[in-house]
């Protein structure tokens, strides 16, 4: 049994006719001790699934429509609160964008990291074991560190203290939402080799969202794109990396500028990505999509296995 | 599965513009549009003044001191106005059976200058006979129509209300402009003397800057006083949030461009930062013009604003306080119920503009 | 370096001992939020005084521009003993022109007193202590009021948005916002008058100096009641409707679902780390809410006869008191100014970052 199964996931903001699909039949598993990469532009539902995964988003404007989400077998999406507060740090921990905004401005950083022993590890809630979280982080001088408030932090060692108090509880699944996108390029890259540091030391899957496929080459041992709502490709990175079916998956390799070779214009994908509500019809991309054919707009393509462990959104796609 | 073929971009529709956005939005809020409606009909109504109120402001009726109001009844296919006589004690009258006249539209009553300074005698209802009076909200303690009365109040106390706010704003948005885009030394003054102004309470204010008049002036000037008085209290606080906005906006990108493209401070300041201000500006303008309604009227009420026998919400409220009135002639406080009505009107549609401008909500 | 009797200082540039210190720097090191207190504390006094001092000044100068001479209506005034009229400007310098007498007025103020009363013959000073004590008194029950039912129903209504709660408190707030203070003490008189429950005005009975201290006490009591509960209902809306949004805003933010996110329960995610948050602006209306409070006192003292410094201003006016009316501003504003002051204080200590500007 995986550890994460989200099976065809459907979840819509508003409801009957303002009802705008977020999330369109998205599956996906992580088993255990894997790093899955979910790559995507900004709006393509990426953030809202993961957050599913421990029902975090809010129920009044948002609905869930079909699908499920398995968590060591259980449906988190039919969970009561209390069950749901016992997986939320216990089984799976989050770690924010933008650690300013997750950490609370008004409480010391001590103190947070011990709210979260105190609710699945108490008789670890002491001062020792902060510390010794804040040094399998990498903060210096940890003993000095408990008693700075948030804001007398840089970002990157406030994103050092989300990481500590989402390890604290000893999670089995690490839920990253574009962890590194808010910090400086060299900080970016010592959050990411402490959480590969980690993967291996404790064994923690790892959903890492991002839309930067660098990371994705450093970190991933699958890789699921996503493009409005909807999975369009799904395969282990390497093999992604290398030769990406799916042809927004190409195009978005193509973006990325290269330093060497022959570079006498950027390559952008033309046009904008659809927003939320506004899907065009058949296949979402196709609109601006390099070989679409009038095919592509009639009917949305399936995700089928067109190699072994590798899925494509596209009947095109060799 | 869908069949219909993709949207071209001719039919794609063009983007709104931020003004259409904000009415679209605005329009969506039925309470907000009530406000709009409400207000638009008392703007109307107060500039009519003269010609839908059935009597002069000033006109006295010996016989009807403190009158219950009287309303037109449907007789048939007409409205008719029934007639009081004297009852049994003080100011107490009984309604006479069948003596009725009929209620005309249009017709022809005492003189008064419609708009302020045209002469004419046609009123927008009445029966056209003294001893047939229409006191649509009851008499006062001189015989007095309440319902002119407050027609005519409604004149002076909803164009105070605008003027002030709108000289007040101008003067605020203009300081803060400068203020906040000069920065350093100015700003550090004129921040002094607005957080002065802003540190007495504002009715004590208004008190002292009413002893710096003298006493005895024409209702043209106290009008002008009031004005002079109501705005003095309200720049501060609108150059303060004003400047705030204008230090936030120098920074801009775009400031840095048209000042590199050669324009002088007072042109950035009008053309390019307060521009950016007005979403803020007309919510607050809108929410706070029942504040300066509500100065004139304690002012006048007090006694040291509008002075009889001009009327004015304020002063009509004076005979409201004698409890002994209140308990037997409660239509007296028809001034407080029109301010009420104003004033909630003012919010409902000031919380529906600054909703519409907030982009993040629904 | 330390020794048992404190802290040696050691310069390293110099390399000498440079003295040593009494335990209180100790102290301060390890409470470092006393300090940082403190010297926010001195900094907003140090910013306090020149305001009430600007305050007095532009008072006393629209006073000074007002027709008619205050001298020569006192003297004209035949009620008043030429003793009186002489030690006044004696004191006053009422002779000289206005920034001499600004001065004197100062130095008068600073040693407390206030000058005279035309209208009660006393000397202002007691009259103006008792009225402040009055309006204070009122300003006072009506900030308990009206926060002690505002706070519970915002969060009330915050956390149970959109259901029945919320949009009955939303209305009554709204309603409450719109109805003028003007109409409300009417209407409250009227009230007083119809049922008889309460008193028609004014702060004590007729018969108060023939009652033993306990009946004075509930003839205070219940002559406040009705003042303080109208002076508190418009302040009471707003309150209601900030701590409602303050409270969704907070909700709103990430740190919140983080906190969800690491298994607290709701109850205690809006407890401890929403409200913590939340609270922090209402600190601000705090000392705003003083002010409003302060100055529409004004309107319901005159109307329900309480005699407090607004009434008293009021008279001060009509009687021509012109130094008087000066007293009664300059008393409002440092009321208001020391209300401003405490709420920093309040705010600098339960948010950090204030104070650590």
């Amino acid at each position: 049994m995986n550890l994460l199964e989200i099976k065809n996931l459907k979840m819509d903001f508003g409801k009957d006719a303002d009802a705008l699909r977020a999330v369109d039949g998205v599956s996906l598993t992580i088993g255990a001790g894997e790093t899955v990469c979910l790559v995507g532009e900004s709006g393509c539902g990426k953030t809202v699934t993961a957050l599913s995964i421990a029902r975090l988003v809010p129920t009044p404007p948002a609905n869930y429509v079909g699908g499920e989400i398995l968590l060591n077998g259980q449906d988190t999406l039919k969970m009561s609160s209390r069950e749901l507060q016992q997986i939320r740090g216990g089984v799976v921990s989050y770690v924010f964008q933008d650690p300013g905004a997750s950490l609370n401005p008004v409480f010391r950083i001590g103190n947070q990291i011990k709210e979260s022993l105190k609710l699945h590890k108490p008789e670890k809630a002491n001062d020792a074991e902060v510390i010794r979280l804040l040094k399998l982080v990498g903060i210096p001088a940890p003993e000095s560190r408990i008693r700075n408030y948030p804001f007398e932090m840089s970002g990157g060692m406030q994103q050092r203290v989300m990481i500590a108090i989402a390890l604290a509880s000893e999670p089995k699944l690490l839920v990253a939402d574009e962890p590194t996108t808010a910090l400086d390029v060299t900080i970016q890259a010592q959050i990411l080799d402490l959480l590969s540091e980690l993967k291996q030391r404790l064994g923690m899957a790892i959903l890492l969202i991002t839309h930067n496929l660098g990371i994705v080459g450093d970190m991933a041992d699958r890789v699921a794109v996503m493009y409005a709502g909807q999975i369009v490709e799904l395969s282990p990175a390497r093999e992604l990396l290398r030769r990406p079916l799916h042809p927004y998956t190409r195009a978005l390799m193509n973006s990325v500028p290269k330093l060497r070779g022959d570079a006498d214009r950027l390559s952008a994908i033309p046009g904008n990505v659809p927003r939320i509500g506004n899907f065009p019809p058949g296949c979402r991309f196709a609109p601006r999509c390099p070989i679409a054919k009038p095919e592509c707009s009639k009917k949305i393509p399936e995700l089928l296995e067109v190699e072994p462990g590798r899925f494509v959104r596209c009947p095109f796609w060799k | 599965m869908e069949t219909a073929a993709p949207i071209s971009a001719a039919e794609a529709k063009a983007p709104l513009s931020p003004w259409q956005l904000f009415w679209q939005r605005l329009k969506r809020r039925r309470i907000a549009m009530a406000g709009g409606v409400i207000l638009i009909f008392l703007y109307a109504v107060a500039i009519f003044g003269g010609f839908v109120a059935p009597y002069r402001y000033d006109r006295i009726d010996n016989n009807s001191f403190f009158h219950p109001p009287i309303w037109p009844r449907v007789q048939g296919f007409h409205l008719v106005v029934p007639r009081y006589e004297p009852g049994n004690g003080t100011f107490a009258y009984r309604l006479v059976l069948n003596d009725t006249k009929p209620l005309h539209f249009f017709v022809r009553g005492g003189k008064y200058e419609l708009f302020g300074f045209i002469p004419t005698s046609v009123h927008l209802f009445g029966t056209g006979d003294d001893n047939y009076p229409v006191f649509l909200f009851g008499a006062d303690q001189f015989g007095r129509d309440v319902f002119s009365r407050l027609l005519y109040g409604s004149q002076i106390s909803l164009s105070i209300g605008v003027i002030g706010i709108s000289i007040s704003f101008v003067l605020g948005m203009i300081i803060g402009g400068i203020s906040g885009y000069f920065a350093g030394l100015t700003d550090t003054l004129i921040m002094r003397l607005c957080e002065l102004v802003m540190s007495i309470p504002a009715l004590y204010l208004i008190i002292s800057l009413r002893n710096t008049f003298p006493p005895g002036m024409s209702s043209a000037q106290i009008y002008a006083m009031i004005i002079v008085i109501l705005s003095f209290i309200g720049w501060a606080s609108m150059a303060r949030v004003i400047r705030g906005m204008a230090l936030s906006l120098r920074e801009q990108q775009f400031i840095l461009a048209a000042r590199a493209a050669g324009a002088t401070p007072i042109r950035v300041i009008v053309r390019h930062i307060l521009p950016n201000t007005f979403s803020y500006v007309i919510v607050a303008a809108t929410l706070s013009v029942p504040y300066y309604i509500l100065g004139e009227v304690v002012l006048s009420f007090l006694g040291v604003g509008i002075q009889e026998p001009s009327a004015s919400w304020g002063n009509m409220l004076t005979a409201a306080q004698n409890t002994d009135y209140l308990q037997h002639y409660p239509w007296l406080l028809a001034p407080g119920a029109a301010i009420f009505v104003t004033v909630l009107a003012f919010n409902f549609l000031g919380d529906g503009l600054r909703d519409a401008a907030d982009t993040k909500s629904l | 370096m330390e020794d048992d009797r404190g802290v040696a200082i050691f310069d390293p540039q110099s390399s000498i001992f440079v003295g040593k210190l009494s335990p209180r720097p100790v102290f301060f090191a390890t409470f470092p939020k006393v300090v940082a207190m403190l010297q926010y504390i001195f900094k907003r006094l140090l910013h306090m005084i020149p305001l009430l001092l600007g305050v007095s000044l532009l008072t006393f100068l629209l006073m000074a521009m007002s027709p008619g001479n205050y001298f020569t209506s006192l003297q004209q005034n035949p009620q008043i003993s030429p003793d009186t009229i002489a030690r006044l400007k004696a004191q006053f310098h009422l002779d000289r022109p206005w920034y001499v007498q600004y001065v004197f007025w100062l130095k008068n103020v600073a040693s407390g007193n206030f000058g005279y009363s035309m209208a009660y013959k006393i000397s202002a000073t007691s009259l103006i202590v008792a009225r402040l004590w009055n309006t204070f008194l009122l300003s006072f029950f009506a900030l308990l009021i009206a926060w002690g039912i505002a706070i519970p129903f915002g969060i009330w209504a915050a956390v149970k948005k959109d259901s029945w709660v919320d949009h009955a408190c939303s209305f009554v707030a709204f309603v409450g916002l719109s109805v003028p203070d003007v109409l409300l003490s009417l209407l409250a008189l009227w009230f007083a008058a119809a049922s008889g429950w309460f008193p028609v005005g004014g702060a004590e009975s007729p018969l108060h100096d023939f009652m033993s201290p306990s009946q004075q006490f509930w003839d205070r009591a219940h002559h406040l009641i009705l003042p303080a509960v109208v002076l508190a209902a418009s302040d009471l809306a707003g309150i209601m409707r900030r701590m409602r949004s303050c409270l969704l805003d907070t909700l709103r933010a990430e740190y919140v679902t983080a906190a969800r996110a690491r298994g607290l329960g709701e109850g205690w995610v809006v407890w401890k780390h929403a409200l913590r948050n939340a609270i922090n602006p209402l600190l601000t209306i705090f000392g705003y809410s003083l002010a409003a409070l302060l100055s529409g006192a004004f309107i319901v003292e005159n109307i329900m006869a309480w005699p407090g410094l607004g009434r008293l201003t009021m008279e001060a006016f009509f009687a021509k008191d012109s130094y008087l009316v000066v007293d009664c501003v300059v008393m409002a504003t440092a009321l208001l100014v020391i209300g401003n002051f405490i709420a920093d204080i309040l705010l600098a200590w339960s948010d950090p970052r204030i104070r650590l500007k």
